[in-house]
């Protein structure tokens, strides 16, 4: 279950941050190829706030369950959820990222 | 292990007039690829697209016994443009 200290945390976390991307491993060293490619398609966007939910089970389930998303990656925009890798991925071939990275 | 044909049926399950081709990309049985067409899908946004396919899935995804399921989701109307 969701936790509300844990959902006050995201809450906070997708509001005061433009781009936020849950991910296995960090953007260094992503560690899984679907982490790689919706870090790859963001970054010419600003800065990415990234958390790295290998390193906290609670947050790595915590968040499926928040977004009612049940895969990482998971990536927020202005406040919003936005997909997994291959909504992102798409956004970013249509041009449409860019777009929604200003609105709001 | 899974088998396309498996998660093909699952997804049907959910979305009974549904057209639903699954690849195994890999050949591992865990990292699958997903199009899928529906009329259910006309007039919601991806991520709700992506949601009712995700749905009937929810326990393998959780598992990890289905690792990965690359998705392509697409209403009628959608379909007949995107189309090769």
């Amino acid at each position: 279950m969701l936790s509300p200290d844990l959902k006050a945390r995201f809450d906070e976390e997708v509001k005061t941050h433009k781009i936020v991307l849950y991910m296995k491993g960090n953007q260094l060293f992503p560690q899984c190829g679907f982490s790689a490619r919706a870090l790859e398609a963001l970054k010419p966007f600003g800065p990415i706030h990234s958390v790295n939910v290998l390193e906290d089970n609670a947050i790595r389930e915590g968040i499926k369950e928040y977004s009612h998303w049940p895969t990482i990656p998971q990536v927020y925009i202005n406040g919003q959820f936005v997909g997994g890798c291959d909504i992102v991925t798409d956004l970013a071939a249509r041009g449409e990222l860019e777009a929604l990275v200003k609105g709001g | 292990m899974l088998d396309p044909s498996w998660i093909e049926a699952r997804i049907k399950t959910a979305l009974p007039d549904a057209d639903v081709t699954v690849l195994d990309t890999t050949g591992t049985g865990d990292h699958f690829e997903a199009r899928v067409v529906s009329p259910a899908f006309s007039g919601k946004s991806m991520v709700q697209q992506h949601q009712l396919v995700y749905a009937p899935l929810k326990d393998v995804l959780a598992t990890g016994e289905l690792h990965a399921l690359a998705l392509k989701t697409y209403s009628p109307e959608q379909w007949a443009k995107a189309k090769p």
